[in-house]
C-alpha cells in the first residue's frame, strides 16, 4: 500500500500540503502520485510572487509516460519553489514528501486547509480510482 | 486472463511493475525505467521478449514463399544463421507486420515477428502460404531474453558452454546460431551489441535467474520503448501500420526492388506510391524543457504532420521524437504541446547509438 502521512493534508488530485507556520503550506505531490506517473523527467514549477486561486494548473509534473498538471490546493501567494528539482527532477519520486516538494504558498486563509482531505479520506479517494 | 511468460515469477520475484501489453503481463518497469535505460547504454541489462511469435517455415519452397510475401529478399541471405529484416506488405503497400528472418539454408528459415499482431500475421502467413509447399509453425516452447549493452555479450558467455562460446565466438551483428539448447541471435532492439537468446521455457527460470547473477539487470517495456526510440527503431502500431507505407517509415532500406520480376506482395501499390512521393520519417529533436509525445500535431510550410512516437531521451537528457511528414520538410517544425506550438529541430531518425550520441 502507498505511504500516505498522517500529519498531511491531501487534494483529490494528488497534491500534498504541509504547514509550516505563519500560514506558509509546503506543496507536493503524494507517492501513490508519483507512482502512477514514472520516473520524473521534468518539473516546470510556478514563479515566486504568482497569485494562485485553488484549483489552477500551476506546475507540471512530466515523467516518462505522461505531462501531468499540478493544481494549487489552497489559495494564496507563492512564496518558495524548490529549485533542486531543475537538476533532480526524481527527488520528487525518491523522497516525495521530503526532497521532491514543489512550491510554497502564503495562504489567503489559512483555514482552507482544514476542508482538504485527511490521510483516510485520501486514501479512500484513490482506492475508489 | 491475460498471457504469461515463462519468466513471469521471476518479474514478481524482482518487484516488477507489470502491465498489460496487448493481452500479455509483462513488467513496464523494475521501480526506475531510466535506470534500467542507462544499465544497457552502459552495462547490461535484460528483456523478456518472450511473448514474440516465433515462427519456423520450412519446405522445399520455403524461400520462394518468403521471396513472394516479404519487401526484402530473402535471396540476400547467402550464409547460414545470417538474419534480414523485412516488413512484410499487404496489397495497399502497408506494413502488416515488421520481422526478422533467420536463414539456415533455402528450405529452412525462422521468422520472429511481434507479439501484438500474432494473430493477424499466423493468419497472413498461412493464407500467403497457398500454393506454396512449405510448413508453417509456431515455436511457443521457447523463451526469448534479449541481453544488451556494451557488456551484455561478456556478461551472457559467463552462461554459455564451451561449445555455445566457441558457436558464437566472432559472430558477426545479425547472425543467430542454434547451439546445444539454446539459439543464439547477434540482434536487438536497442542500438548496443548484445544478443537475443532463445531457450526452452522449462529452463528459461533457470537462465534468467543466472544472468541476474552474472550482473545483468532486468529492465521492462518502459526502457524498452526509450532504448528503441533512440536507436530510430521502428515500433510497429506507432510508427507504421497497415495503412502506412515503408516509404514513409524509414523502411525504404529494407524494400528489394531488383529484380523487378520480383513480384512480392503489394509491389504494385509500392511502385505506384514510389512514383507519386510518400511522406517521411524524420527524427525531432527538442532541447528547451517538456517532452514530445506520440500523437502530437506538427505543422510544416508544406503541410501536416505526426509525431509518431516521442520521448524523453535519457541518454541525451532531452527529447526526441520519430515523425511522419511531407517529404520535403525543411530544417524545423512546429509542434503542437500543450497548446503552444514549438520549434523543434529536424534531424535524420536516429539519435544514439553504441552509447554515445549521434546527433
Amino acid at each position: 500500500m502507498s505511504n500516505i502521512p498522517t500529519d498531511l493534508r491531501y487534494a483529490s488530485t494528488h497534491e500534498w500540503v504541509r504547514p509550516e507556520g505563519d500560514g506558509v503550506f509546503t506543496v507536493g505531490i503524494s507517492e501513490h502520485a508519483q507512482g502512477l506517473l514514472g520516473d520524473m523527467v521534468f518539473v516546470e514549477l510556478p514563479d515566486v510572487g504568482d497569485t494562485v486561486s485553488t484549483g489552477d494548473d500551476i506546475a507540471v509534473a512530466e515523467s516518462v509516460k505522461a505531462a501531468s498538471d499540478v493544481y494549487a490546493p489552497i489559495s494564496g501567494e507563492v512564496v518558495g519553489v524548490n529549485e533542486d528539482l531543475e537538476d533532480s527532477p526524481e527527488l520528487v519520486n525518491s523522497d516525495p514528501y521530503g526532497d521532491g516538494w514543489l512550491f510554497k504558498i502564503k495562504a489567503d486563509d489559512a483555514e482552507e486547509v482544514e476542508g482538504l482531505l485527511d490521510a483516510d479520506g485520501y486514501e479512500n479517494s484513490i482506492d475508489e480510482e | 486472463m491475460s498471457n504469461t511468460t515463462a519468466l513471469h515469477a521471476k518479474h514478481l520475484e524482482s518487484g516488477a511493475k507489470m502491465v498489460d501489453f496487448f493481452g500479455w503481463d509483462m513488467p513496464i518497469n523494475y521501480g526506475s525505467q531510466i535506470e534500467e535505460h542507462h544499465a544497457v547504454r552502459q552495462d547490461a541489462g535484460m528483456f523478456d521478449v518472450s511473448h514474440m511469435t516465433i515462427v519456423d517455415v520450412k519446405g522445399t519452397q520455403a524461400k520462394a514463399y518468403l521471396q513472394h510475401l516479404l519487401a526484402n529478399d530473402v535471396a540476400k541471405l547467402q550464409v547460414k544463421g545470417k538474419a534480414l529484416y523485412s516488413g512484410m506488405l499487404n496489397e495497399e503497400g502497408g506494413v502488416v507486420d515488421d520481422l526478422i528472418v533467420y536463414y539456415f539454408d533455402e528450405t529452412n528459415y525462422r521468422l520472429v515477428v511481434n507479439s501484438a499482431t500474432r494473430e493477424k500475421d499466423m493468419n497472413w502467413l498461412n493464407s500467403n502460404a497457398e500454393g506454396f509447399d512449405v510448413s508453417i509453425t509456431e515455436r511457443p516452447e521457447f523463451a526469448m531474453i534479449a541481453v544488451q549493452g556494451p557488456n551484455a555479450k561478456e556478461k551472457a558467455a559467463t552462461l554459455f558452454s564451451a561449445a555455445q562460446k566457441e558457436a558464437v565466438a566472432g559472430m558477426k551483428p545479425f547472425f543467430g546460431v542454434q547451439a546445444e539448447d539454446l539459439f543464439i541471435a547477434t540482434t536487438g532492439y536497442t542500438g548496443e551489441a548484445g544478443y537475443e537468446i532463445m531457450v526452452p521455457t522449462a529452463q528459461a527460470a533457470g537462465f534468467w535467474q543466472d544472468l541476474l547473477d552474472a550482473g545483468v539487470k532486468p529492465c521492462g517495456l518502459g526502457a524498452r520503448d526509450t532504448l528503441r526510440l533512440e536507436a530510430g527503431m521502428n515500433l510497429y502500431g506507432q510508427d507504421m501500420d497497415e495503412t502506412v507505407s515503408p516509404l514513409a517509415a524509414n523502411m525504404g532500406w529494407t524494400i528489394t526492388w531488383e529484380p523487378s520480376d520480383r513480384n512480392f506482395v503489394g509491389r504494385s501499390a509500392l511502385e505506384a506510391q514510389r512514383e507519386v512521393g510518400t511522406d517521411k520519417l524524420v527524427g525531432l529533436v527538442m532541447t528547451d524543457k517538456g517532452v514530445l509525445r506520440h500523437g502530437q500535431k506538427i505543422k510544416t510550410e508544406s503541410g501536416e504532420g505526426i509525431i509518431t512516437s516521442g520521448t524523453f531521451s535519457p541518454t541525451l537528457g532531452h527529447s526526441v521524437a520519430l515523425a511522419r511528414v511531407p517529404s520535403d520538410v525543411g530544417e524545423t517544425v512546429e509542434v503542437e504541446m500543450r497548446k503552444k506550438w514549438v520549434t523543434v529541430k529536424v534531424v535524420k531518425p536516429s539519435f544514439v547509438r553504441n552509447g554515445k550520441s549521434v546527433l
